[in-house]
C-alpha cells in the first residue's frame, strides 16, 4: 500500500484576480519506507505541499491519503496521531529549559518508559545538548534551538515523518548525524518527506521531486536526475595568475553562455550548454583551461532553474512582443 | 598597508558560570571577508555581537572601525551594519517602506532618504520589487533586503550572521556575488555560514570550538594543516555501510560518507591510490562506480577540527 497518495492536489491563496497557485496539481505516490526529498527554490510551494499531507492546510483542489486517512476526512484525528510533522518555524517554550521542552513533548504524545529514554538519550547526544538540559530554550544559540525543535518532534515515532527544513543553520557534524538517523527510521518502514535547501542532502534521499512555482519539474532517483543533465559540466583548471579565481568568477557570472556556476573548493566549476564549450573556454584564455567534472545535484537544480527562468522571460519577451 | 578594521584581544563573554567565548584574538583587515565558523553553540554569534556594540565583553578588548566596543558601543553601532541571525524586516512593510525606516532610524530624510533608498534598491538588484509586500517576498529575497538594510548607512564593517540560512543555492550564489561586491569596494565584510562552499569565498577563516578560536588562517592553508593527505571519492553501493571496514584499510587515515558517495582519506607516503581502490573495490557487497581523485574541502576541515573529542578537549581543559 502507498503511504502518500496524493491525486491532482493543489492550493490556491487569494481572491481572484490575483490568484496564487503556490501549488498547481501534483500527483505523488510514496510507499512506506522511502526517504522522499522535495527539492526546489524559494516560494515553490513545498511547504504548502507538506502542510496539506499533514492535514493542517485544507487543499484547492485534489485529494491526499496518508496511511490511507484522508486528513481532512472523518478519520482526521486519526490522522494527527499517524503524522509527525517538524515545521520550519518552530515554537518551543522559550522559558522551559531543554530538558522541561523534551518532557512536555513526551507527556504531549503520551510517551513513557524505556523507550523514551533510550531515544531522549540519542536525541541529545545527536544534537550535543546533553550538557546544556537545563538550559533556558530561550538562551539557546540558534543552531542548537533549531536541533532541540527537531529532537522534541523526533521523541514519537510516527509512521509518516514530515520534515520541512529541519537542518538550516544546524551544524556540518549534526547534519550528518540526523541524517543517519532518519536513515534509520525508514529502515523501520518510517516513511519520510524532507525538504531541505541543503544539495548533498537531496542526493541522499530515495527519491526526489525538483519543484518550482507550484509543479515538478522532474522525481527520480538523485543519482538517475544528475544522470540525465543534458549539459556539459566543467571545472575550471585555473592558471597560476593573481586573483585567478576572482576574476575567473567573474568572467564566469558576466557570461551569458554559462548556465550555472558554483565554487569547487579553491576552484569552480560551469554548466554550459553542449556546444559552447569552446567558446567558454575562449573567455577564460589566460585564467585557466576546462577539464570534464563529474556532475553532481547542484550542478543538476541550478541548470534546471536556470532555464526555467530562462524560458520564463523569452515566452514574456514573445508575449511582448505579439 | 594594510588597514586593520577590527581588532580583538583576548575578549571573553560569561553568562553566569558559563564560558560562551573564551580569550579570543585576531584582527581583520579592511575590504577583507573574513568568515567565522564552528559548531552550534561554539559562540559565533555571541562574538558578533560583541563586536557590534550590542553586548558587553565581560573580558578582554576590541576595536571596530576603531571605536572601543566597551567605551564607546554607540560609536561602534554607527559605524557597523548588522544582519542578525533572526533578522527583522517589517512584513506589513513594503520593500521601499523597509528601507525607509532603517534611513530613519540612522536619521536620514527627505530628498537624501528616497536618493539614497534608490541606491540601496540598485546596489541589491531589487530596483524592480520596491513597491512589493515584505511578506510576498520568498526568503531569499528578504535576506537580501535585511542586507540592504544592513548597508543602508553606508558602513565600513557588516557583521552577517548566518545571512543564508535556508536559502537554496541559486539565490545564495547571488547572495555571495553582492558579498563580494561590497568587499571589493572596500568594505570589511565578517560573516558566519554553516555552509561550507560559501566559505570557500572567504580570505580567511577562524574557527570557533566550543567558544576558543582553535585556527585561522586561509582557507588552503586549513586544508593542509587539518586534512592533509590525499582523498579519493568513491560512488557505488554498499559503502556507507563498509565505512568501518574502509577505515581498517592499510594506510587510510579516515573515510566518511560525503553527498551519495564517501570519501577515503589516505597517506600518500603509505600506500597508493591503486592499493586503496583495490582493498576497496574487494570489500564484499560493496560495488565501485566511478573513482575519482578530490580536493580536501572545508568541510573536511570542519569534521576534523571540531569534532566532538576538541569540544571535550577545549570545555574540559578550560574551566
Ligand atoms: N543569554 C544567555 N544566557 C546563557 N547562555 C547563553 C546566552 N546567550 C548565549 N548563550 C550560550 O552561549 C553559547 C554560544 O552561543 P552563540 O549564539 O554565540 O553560538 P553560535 O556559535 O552562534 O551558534 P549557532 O551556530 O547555533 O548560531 C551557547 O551555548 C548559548 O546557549
Ligand atoms: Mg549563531
Amino acid at each position: 500500500m502507498s503511504s502518500i497518495l496524493a491525486t491532482t492536489l493543489g492550493r490556491d491563496f487569494g481572491k481572484a484576480p490575483s490568484v496564487n497557485r503556490a501549488v498547481g496539481e501534483i500527483s505523488l505516490e510514496i510507499p512506506r519506507g522511502e526517504l522522499f526529498g522535495l527539492i526546489g527554490p524559494d516560494g515553490a510551494g513545498k511547504t504548502t505541499l507538506l502542510r496539506m499531507m499533514a492535514g493542517l492546510l485544507p487543499p484547492t483542489r485534489g485529494s491526499v491519503r496518508v496511511e490511507g486517512i484522508d486528513p481532512f476526512g472523518k478519520e482526521a484525528d486519526h490522522a494527527r496521531d499517524v503524522i509527525g510533522l517538524v515545521p520550519q518555524e518552530h515554537s518551543l517554550y522559550g522559558d522551559l529549559s531543554v530538558g522541561e521542552n523534551l518532557d512536555f513533548f513526551a507527556d504531549l504524545y503520551g510517551l513513557t518508559g524505556d523507550d523514551l529514554r533510550t531515544r531522549r538519550d540519542r536525541l541529545l547526544s545527536i544534537t550535543r545538548l546533553g550538557p546544556f538540559q537545563a538550559r533556558r530554550a530561550s538562551q539557546l544559540s540558534g543552531g542548537m534551538y533549531k536541533k532541540l525543535a527537531v529532537a522534541c518532534a523526533l521523541l514519537h515515532q510516527p509512521e509518516v515523518l514530515l520534515l520541512d527544513e529541519p537542518t538550516n543553520g544546524v551544524d556540518p557534524p549534526s547534519r550528518r548525524e540526523l541524517w543517519e538517523l532518519l536513515y534509520e527510521f525508514v529502515e523501520g518502514g518510517m516513511t519520510v518527506v524532507v525538504t531541505t535547501p541543503y544539495m548533498d542532502e537531496a542526493t541522499r534521499c530515495h527519491r526526489v521531486a525538483l519543484m518550482d512555482r507550484g509543479e515538478f519539474i522532474a522525481l527520480a532517483p538523485p543519482q538517475q536526475l544528475i544522470d540525465s543533465l543534458d549539459a556539459a559540466v566543467l571545472e575550471v583548471a585555473l592558471a597560476s595568475v593573481p586573483e585567478a579565481r576572482e576574476k575567473a568568477t567573474a568572467v564566469v557570472e558576466a557570461s551569458p553562455l554559462v548556465v550555472a556556476s558554483s565554487p569547487l573548493g579553491a576552484s569552480l566549476r560551469v554548466v554550459v550548454e553542449r556546444g559552447n564549450e569552446p567558446a567558454v573556454a575562449a573567455e577564460l584564455a589566460g585564467l585557466g583551461t576546462l577539464v570534464p567534472a563529474a556532475a553532481s545535484f547542484e550542478d543538476l537544480f541550478l541548470t534546471a532553474i536556470a532555464r526555467r527562468e530562462r524560458d520564463a522571460k523569452s515566452s514574456t519577451a514573445r508575449k511582448e512582443a505579439a | 598597508m594594510t588597514v586593520r578594521s577590527i581588532v580583538v584581544e583576548g575578549l571573553g563573554r560569561r553568562f553566569g558560570d558559563f564560558v560562551a567565548v573564551r580569550d579570543v584574538s585576531f584582527h581583520v583587515e579592511k575590504g577583507e571577508i573574513f568568515g567565522y565558523l564552528g559548531a552550534n553553540g561554539a559562540g559565533k554569534s555571541t562574538t558578533i555581537r560583541m563586536l557590534s556594540g550590542l553586548l558587553e565583553p565581560t573580558s578582554g578588548r576590541a576595536l571596530v572601525a576603531g571605536h572601543d566596543i566597551a567605551k564607546a558601543p554607540d560609536k561602534v553601532k554607527a559605524s557597523i551594519g548588522y544582519m542578525s541571525q533572526k533578522f527583522s524586516l517589517y512584513l506589513d512593510l513594503t520593500v521601499r517602506e523597509n528601507l525607509e525606516f532603517f534611513g530613519g532610524i540612522y536619521g536620514s530624510w527627505g530628498r537624501a532618504l528616497s536618493r539614497r533608498v534608490d541606491e540601496t534598491l540598485e546596489s541589491i538588484d531589487m530596483r524592480s520589487l520596491a513597491e512589493t509586500s515584505t511578506a510576498a517576498l520568498p526568503g531569499g529575497l528578504r535576506q537580501r533586503l535585511a542586507l540592504g538594510s544592513a548597508l543602508f548607512h553606508k558602513p565600513p564593517i557588516v557583521f552577517l550572521d548566518e545571512p543564508t540560512a535556508g536559502v537554496d543555492p541559486a539565490s545564495r550564489r547571488e547572495f555571495w556575488k553582492l558579498i563580494r561586491g561590497i568587499s571589493s569596494a572596500g568594505t570589511t565584510v565578517f560573516v558566519t555560514t554553516h555552509y561550507m562552499d560559501e566559505a570557500e569565498y572567504c580570505a580567511r577563516i577562524g574557527l570557533m570550538v566550543a567558544g576558543k578560536l582553535v585556527a585561522l588562517d586561509t582557507p588552503a592553508a586549513l586544508k593542509s594543516e587539518w586534512v592533509p593527505g590525499r582523498i579519493l571519492r568513491f560512488e557505488g553501493e554498499g559503502l556507507v555501510r563498509a565505512l568501518s571496514e574502509i577505515r581498517r584499510t592499510h594506510g587510510v587515515v579516515e573515510a566518511q560518507s560525503f553527498g551519495n558517495g564517501v570519501h577515503v582519506r589516505f597517506d600518500p607516503g603509505h600506500t597508493t591510490d591503486q592499493s586503496v581502490l583495490a582493498a576497496v573495490a574487494a570489500l564484499p557487497a560493496v560495488k565501485v562506480r566511478l573513482t575519482e581523485p578530490v580536493e580536501a574541502t572545508l568541510e573536511d576541515v570542519f569534521l576534523a577540527a571540531a569534532d566532538r573529542k576538541a569540544e571535550d578537549a577545549v570545555r574540559g581543559g578550560a574551566s
